[in-house]
């Protein structure tokens, strides 16, 4: 498609690199605001243009594949500190910046913006796919920092919801439903969110695991503890045994006291640490990446089964991640057909360990989403706000 | 209009004759919520026992299309659970069973009518509670706080009801009823869950309710450190958050309000203080140790002339009798008064007082201050007598110029009581219609016929209509069985 006039005009001809999951783009362009965000959804609108919204591009063979993408809109440009408030402890910032950027502006006034998610590109990317790490436990989800949100909508209309204020409930909180929406309902295109005071001291505690049951009951000892963590994550490689290591933030006194504490209640010579393990806060590697999402104490369910439905095609999963909030990443041994059956297995045994199976990354043939309780509002919710269909088509639950 | 004596035979029919009452008098009960100048009687009132008997009075409404207003408590101070004339009023408050407590998964499972302290009480023992405290704990239910995603004193730290609630059974405005969320975190899908808390029950209808229990700390540590004025008081607050503590609260009050709360409670605050801070934290005992000296020395440092340590439960309570009866105190001192909450910038807090005081002074009405200083959410209690003619449309007008003063200063016209009927003419003063259009898209998806709670938040309806059906890509229908396929 050509065009002369408008910002489409200054966009360039998709390359090889702008591939989105095996879909090839027509055309790249890069807004530098909101303003131009809009017209240029404005004019895909009026073209009929299906869209991507791209940050620096971490997830996009995330989830399923578009099912046609005429228009990448690259958030790159948009990558300014529109207002950092130390006093009040938020920012607010164009949805391009990358987290570590953000980080960085923050940081001299000994803050933090409390998410450390396993795949950090940008805002927009982390708000859209909801990405959580460690922090989690401590400090919520994206949803729970995000405290005001601005949008391009499918026809190129700019909507906000909350503002910059931590504590506000006037009208409809549009940034929890924009995070975790994969780019299906807007472009986001500037973010608010809640700051947090950087720790003065940061302590690592980490256990062995001896199976299942122990992880249970060594996740149970510490989340009924008093030593309030920051984090209590689990890693169990494919081929080795389990670790789990807490993050104690706090006064350097009170973390000492705290770390003391912890050493008794997990039992054995476990070891302290101020650096995290090198494996902290990544995802397991592999060729797919899994998120098995459980209520806390279902955990040494969800491992058995998991256990149980690799060992029939040989091997076992890697499996890392916040045992305790309850959401696991995992990597399945085996080809295409064994990742279907596994996940498929799980899916049918869920519900004794409370949670969801999602394939964030994997082969095409598997369905990445499973079984969905509310899709029919969600695809009249997906109606309202896109009703052409045009962003991000078929990447979301239910092909919305 | 609808025929609203078949509606009633058919509801009693459903859920028995003594869950519906359409006699005036005994409707009269239900005229209002905490906002008692609004004043609505409803067309009928049915007290549900369970889902079943919510999902059948919403669809026999969708049916005949009656709108319908959820009611909990009754204490919402927007006018959130005003009744409509030619409504149906479900009230909650026979659901108050505690399904489940489990602390092994750190949840309880409530219905919505359960009192707000309630689930504390029955957590306590298992060595938890449930964090979001509003002051109206003691009869406010589940139901009404997620419908407002409330705020308590303790939110500064611990978050609001959003961040407490996992999961509920929801009957939508059609009378689906459906289940979002659980125990487990990040249902997959779009977070539903998220847009329905604090959407003032006009997407439908909570019948059960998953809530995060949070662990009782180990320390609570309380002091109230008066000053002379707010300014001192404001600048220890930001000393105090500058220092990297995060208080479980801090809240203030000024002299007024301080003078009201002797009155009614006794609370035996520091003679001649213009202001009090009360700064609790909670945690290990030895992070708490360390950062409570800090608290001590910055309220010090800025000007503290006394400083109280609460030396037991008894005394922490008897520091917080004074704040949390604030509202209905100055009732001693004022024969009416409005009760007004909105939220600016901490930082802001200084040069919002001022400008409170000025626009008390120039419209002859007093305005009585208390908040939660930590987030910079301002309750000022504007005193008025409606004896005295033209008194209510001065105290009104202040009331709204401090929203005003709200929005200037980049806040909220409202931090958790809601927009509801009263404060909806404001909406547009803080948002966009095409903001304010975008909101309503999410109200078209769950009630596009617009019978849930009808008139609340939105000045203005938008018409939700047919959807235009032109699509790129995929065809519909192949797209939907793609969506089979998997
Ligand atoms: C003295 C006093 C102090 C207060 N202090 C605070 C405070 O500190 N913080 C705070 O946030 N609020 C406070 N409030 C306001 C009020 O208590 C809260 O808004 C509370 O959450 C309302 O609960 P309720 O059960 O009384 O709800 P109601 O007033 O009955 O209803 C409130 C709204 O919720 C809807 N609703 C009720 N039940 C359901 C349901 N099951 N499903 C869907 N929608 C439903 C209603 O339609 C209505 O829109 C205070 C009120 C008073 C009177």
């Amino acid at each position: 498609m050509s065009t002369t006039e408008g910002l489409l005009g200054r966009a360039r001809a998709a390359e090889p690199a702008d591939t989105i999951a095996g879909v090839a783009p027509g055309q790249v362009v890069s807004p530098a605001s909101t303003a131009e965000t809009a017209e240029v959804l404005r004019e895909a609108s009026a073209r009929g243009l299906t869209v991507v919204a791209r940050g620096t591009g971490t997830k996009q063979t995330w989830g399923a594949p578009p099912s046609s993408v005429d228009l990448v809109v690259d958030t790159t440009r948009m990558a300014a500190v529109v207002e950092h408030a130390a006093g009040d402890l938020i920012v607010h910032a164009q949805a391009g910046i990358t987290l570590a950027a953000l980080q960085e502006t923050v940081a001299p006034a000994g803050q933090r913006l409390a998410l450390d998610p396993l795949c950090p590109g940008t805002l927009g990317g982390l708000i859209a796919t909801a990405g959580s790490g460690p922090l989690r436990y401590s400090h919520g989800a994206v949803r729970d920092l995000l405290i005001g949100i601005t949008l391009v909508r499918a026809d190129g209309v700019v909507a906000k919801s909350g503002g910059k204020v931590v504590k506000n409930v006037a009208g409809y909180d549009l940034g929890k439903l924009l995070a975790g929406s994969w780019g299906s309902l807007g472009v986001i295109t500037e973010a608010t969110f809640r700051l947090h005071p950087l720790p003065a001291t940061s302590r690592w505690v980490a256990a062995p695991v001896d199976g299942a049951t122990d992880a249970d009951a060594l996740v149970q000892a510490v989340v009924h503890s008093q030593t309030v963590p920051s984090a209590v994550e689990l890693d169990r490689p494919a081929d080795d045994p389990a670790t789990l290591a807490i993050l104690v933030e706090g006064t350097e006194a009170g973390v000492a006291a705290r770390v003391a504490a912890l050493r008794d209640l997990l039992g054995g010579t476990p070891e302290v640490r101020d650096t995290p393990p090198g494996w902290w806060g990544r995802p397991p590697v592999g060729d797919t990446l899994l998120k098995l999402t459980h209520e806390i104490a279902g955990l040494p369910r969800l491992l058995d089964a998991l256990d149980t439905a690799t060992a029939r095609h040989g091997g076992r999963a890697a499996v890392r991640g916040s045992a305790g909030v309850g959401i696991l990443h995992a990597t399945l041994p085996g080809d295409a057909e064994a990742v279907r059956a596994v996940v498929a297995e799980l899916r049918t045994a869920s519900a004794a360990w409370g949670g969801d199976v999602v394939v964030l990354d994997g082969p095409p043939e598997v369905d990445p989403w499973g079984p969905v309780r509310g899709l029919d509002l969600m695809r009249r919710v997906k109606d309202q706000f896109d009703p052409e269909h045009r962003l991000a088509p078929g990447r979301f639950v239910g092909g919305i | 209009m609808a025929d609203i004596p078949a509606l009633a035979a058919r509801l009693r029919a459903a859920l028995g004759a003594d869950a519906v009452i359409d006699d005036h008098t005994q409707l009269r009960t239900y005229e209002c919520d905490g906002l008692a100048h609004y004043k609505v009687t409803p067309a009928l009132a049915v007290l549900a026992e369970d889902t079943r008997g919510v999902a059948e009075v919403v669809r026999a409404c969708h049916e005949t299309g009656v709108p319908f207003v959820a009611r909990g408590s009754g204490t919402g101070l927007s006018g959130g659970a005003l009744p409509r004339a030619d409504g149906v009023l479900i009230v909650t408050s026979r659901m108050r069973n505690i399904v489940t407590m489990d602390p092994a998964n750190q949840r309880a499972v409530v219905q919505p009518g359960v009192i707000n302290l309630d689930v504390t009480r029955a957590a306590t023992p298992l060595g938890y509670y449930y964090a979001p405290d509003p002051s109206s704990q003691q009869v406010c239910s589940i139901g009404g706080n997620l419908a407002e995603n409330s705020g308590g004193a303790h939110c500064l730290k611990y978050g609001f009801t959003a961040n407490h609630v996992t999961g509920v059974e929801w009957v939508a405005p059609d009378g689906e009823v459906i289940r979002l969320g659980g125990n487990a975190p990040d249902p997959t899908g779009y977070d539903l869950l998220g847009a329905i808390v604090g959407s003032e029950g006009t997407l439908g209808i909570a019948t059960e309710v998953t809530v995060r229990l949070t662990r009782l700390p180990e320390s609570v540590r309380t002091l109230l450190a008066a000053f002379g004025g707010t300014d001192e008081a404001g600048a220890a607050v930001s000393a105090i958050i500058g220092a990297g503590v995060v208080p479980a609260a801090v809240e203030m009050m000024d002299a007024l309000a301080i003078e009201a709360a002797e009155a009614a409670v006794a609370c035996g605050y520091p003679q001649g203080a213009g202001a009090v801070l009360i700064v609790e934290l909670d945690g290990p005992a030895p992070e708490v140790e360390r950062q409570f000296a800090e608290v001590e020395a910055r309220c010090r440092a800025n000007g503290a002339f006394e400083i109280r340590i609460a030396a037991d439960d008894v005394e922490r309570a008897l520091f917080w009798k004074g704040r949390k009866s604030a509202f209905a105190a100055v009732g001693r001192i004022s024969p009416d008064y409005i009760v007004q909450d909105g939220v600016i910038p901490r930082t802001s807090l200084p040069v919002v007082l001022r400008r409170i005081s000025e626009l008390s002074a120039s419209g002859g009405v007093r305005v009585a201050n208390v908040f939660h200083a930590g987030d910079g959410n301002l309750h000022p209690l504007v005193l008025f007598d409606d004896s005295v003619p033209g008194q209510a449309e001065r105290a009104e007008e202040v009331s709204g110029a401090i929203l005003d003063l709200c929005i200037e200063h980049g806040g909220s016209i409202t931090g958790e009581h809601g927009v509801g009927s009263d404060k909806a003419k404001y909406m547009p003063r803080m948002f966009t219609d095409d903001d304010l259009d975008t909101m309503q898209m999410v109200r078209c998806a769950f009630d596009p016929h617009g019978l849930s709670n009808p008139g609340k938040i939105f000045p203005t309806p938008r018409l939700c209509g047919e959807v235009p059906g032109r699509r790129k890509g995929v065809h519909p229908v192949q797209e939907a069985g793609l969506a089979e396929a998997f």
